[in-house]
């Protein structure tokens, strides 16, 4: 199992825009994917909802976890995701 | 052999149907109903097995999913990133698991699917602001995935690849927004008065449309129809004669259209500025090009509609900048934001109200949130600094001598030069002499002033026929506005639709209005009509209006006297 911490860069948070860019690109990895927000627990990181239910705003901390073939490649495109701001 | 002797002649006979014509326009095309919505589906035992039923729903979702995009391609632009979230949350792996869960219960596809999307609903709402917003869009999602279940068709304006009249119960104002008017020839509803919202909105977009049509609910998907909004009556079935006469009026209203633009004066060149009634930035440039002097009447409910927390002063700011770098120069008068009663706003009206048309609204809800007043005005102030236009400020709803003085001192407070107030309440009309002495100005709300005289619900079909500005018992108290501004040498607008109707603009003139302000679409009706009277005629013809008994004969009396002047 890997593990990476990032913080969101997103203005508006993961709403829906940045939520779907997310989970779009999680969904086209094939790899079974969580988020979890800091003390929280983890959710399917394909689902929109469950992305967008963990109610994460701009500088929320949250940890991404995956296995298989090329998850260190899926979780460093996911993560740049993640710090790019999507509300420019 | 002679064919059409043996034709049966009462499938040929036109079918007259009356309904309250909005606007001037007429149209003719082929009818398509608007699909009614579907009931929240039963808490009832499936006869299928739970397996059969999981495959219902996953069938179901991933064939609305792939028409979602499928439908987002087609869109493209901002529309298609919606209808590719949707497309993702038709068949979401949380939701599907929810559904799996739900079925156990032994229940229909149908039920566990909009459950499901039920409970999603509720925890978005709960997140609030930018989240809460996406509440709609999970709705529609579930709609559609029911409808597919249920064999019915997706719900929504039908999209057909031909030009075609729509018929509805009613529409939500998202359904007008979401028209496709390249292809709406006109709009017929069963429900709805003159002001409801859908008319209001009909008439911004220029949709011929006639509301309050009981008898519409006969209308068949094909049946040939005319919608002639100008006598108010849906002709089904209609002669060739009376198909060749209303291509004719069709013809003469578009050469109309191209008539010159200019400002709005009389036949003795008195001028009469006509201004533009505008609910949100989108429309100015369309209204200035048809000749707007000004906007006489800017809504600015849209930047807080749909809304769980006020917009910021930056954010406000930005969207009156918008709206006024289109009128350099010219009058912009935006009304305070107008909440309660049909509008109502989450964080303005919290309380249940039995009656609130008669409550916390207008200006009496800004005044018990005075923050969200100051912050508007404010931004207002702001945007008036930033730009060339002249901005008025006006509040909705006063009632009182009082609430005037309030809203004149906090407006100049907070660095607005012009503040006025609407006339929407007869106490209002009534003292409009003392309340012009503290007013720069009056606007008359004709749609909410005629709803209270009349004692007549604006949102209310059965009650629609009170519902008529021509009524005297309106006019009169019209008259008390416009003979205190003139004492006063203060201005008088009219900002309801009464201002649209050209005969009606001429009487308004007369009995004292200052300028008219209406959906851009009537401007070029309105100034052809006002160019063919002299101010003395108008006041003639307002005498004329506030001697009569009814609105049907104060319409009746001005129309011949009018004719009468133009021969």
């Amino acid at each position: 199992m890997l593990e990476r911490t990032v913080t969101i860069g997103s203005t508006h948070g993961l709403h829906a825009r940045p939520a779907k860019l997310f989970s779009q690109a999680v969904g086209a990895s094939g790899l079974p994917v969580t988020i979890t927000k800091t003390g929280g627990k983890p959710v399917n990181a394909a689902s929109i909802l469950g992305v967008i239910s963990l109610g994460i705003n701009h500088g929320d901390e949250v940890t991404l976890a995956t296995e298989g073939d090329n998850a260190e490649t899926v979780l460093d495109t996911l993560v740049d995701l993640l710090l790019t701001d999507h509300d420019e | 052999m002679v064919l059409h002797n043996s034709l049966p002649e009462t499938s040929e006979r036109p079918e007259e149907m009356p309904g309250i014509g909005i606007g001037q326009g007429i149209a003719i095309g082929p009818v398509i109903r608007m699909p009614d919505p579907l009931p929240e589906p039963a808490e009832t035992a499936s006869v299928l097995a739970v397996d059969a039923e999981g495959v219902r729903a996953a069938e179901a979702m991933t064939w609305v999913a792939a028409d979602l995009l499928a439908r987002g391609e087609k869109a493209g632009g901002a529309a298609r990133e919606v209808l590719e979230a949707q497309s993702m949350m038709a068949e979401d792996p949380t939701v599907s698991e929810d559904v799996s869960v739900r079925l156990q219960r032994g229940v229909t596809a149908e039920r566990a699917v909009f459950e499901a999307f039920a409970g999603f609903r509720e925890m978005l709402t709960d997140l609030g602001g930018y989240m809460a917003e996406r509440a709609a869009d999970l709705d529609d999602v579930s709609l559609r995935v029911i409808a597919r279940l249920s064999g019915l068709p997706a719900p929504g304006v039908p999209d057909p690849d031909y030009p075609f009249i729509l018929v509805a119960q009613d529409l939500a104002p998202a359904d007008t927004a979401l028209l496709n008017l390249d292809k709406v020839l006109g709009l017929i509803t069963r429900d709805g008065g003159p002001t409801s919202h859908t008319a209001i909105l009909a008439r911004e977009k220029s949709i011929v449309a006639i509301v309050g049509t009981p008898d519409a609910a006969r209308l068949r998907d094909g049946d040939e129809v005319i919608v002639d909004a100008a006598n108010g009556v849906v002709v089904r079935k209609p002669t060739t004669a009376q198909k060749g006469e209303a291509q004719a009026r069709i013809a003469a209203r578009a050469a109309l259209a191209q008539a010159p633009i200019g400002p709005g004066r009389l036949k003795d060149g008195t001028p009469m500025p006509l201004l533009a009634n505008l609910g949100s930035a989108d429309g100015a440039a369309k209204a200035a090009a048809l000749g707007a002097e000004g906007v006489g009447l800017f809504r600015t409910e849209f930047l807080f509609l749909d809304s769980a927390l006020a917009p910021t002063i930056v954010e406000q700011q930005e969207q009156y900048e918008r709206m006024l770098h289109a009128f350099p120069g010219k009058k912009v008068v935006v009304r305070a934001l107008d909440a309660g009663a049909d509008k109502p706003l989450a964080f303005l009206n919290d309380t249940h109200e039995e009656n609130p048309a008669l409550g916390l609204r207008g200006l009496r809800a800004l005044r018990a949130s005075e923050d969200i007043l100051r912050e508007q005005l404010t931004a207002l102030a702001n945007a008036d600094a930033a730009t060339d236009a002249d901005v008025w400020v006006m509040a909705p709803m006063v009632a009182t001598v009082e609430e005037t003085e309030y809203f004149v001192a906090l407006s100049r407070e907070l660095g607005l030069k012009t503040a006025g107030v609407m006339v929407e309440v007869p106490s209002a009309a009534l003292l409009a002499h003392h309340i012009l002495q503290h007013a720069d100005f009056a606007s008359i709300g004709t749609n909410d002033l005629t709803q209270y005289t009349m004692a007549a619900d604006r949102m209310l079909g059965s009650v629609a026929a009170l519902q008529d500005p021509w009524h005297p018992a309106v006019l009169r108290l019209v008259a008390e506005v416009g003979t205190a501004g003139r004492a006063l040498g203060k201005p008088v607008g009219v900002c309801g639709e009464a201002a649209a109707d050209p005969l009606l603009a001429v009487v308004l003139v007369g009995l004292g209005a200052t300028s008219l302000s209406m959906s851009a679409a009537a401007l070029a009706e309105v100034r052809t009509t006002l160019a063919n009277f002299t101010l003395e005629q108008a006041r003639r013809l307002a005498e004329l209006a506030l001697a009569a008994a009814d609105a049907a004969s104060a319409r009746r009396a001005v129309a011949a006297q009018a004719a009468e002047y133009l021969t």
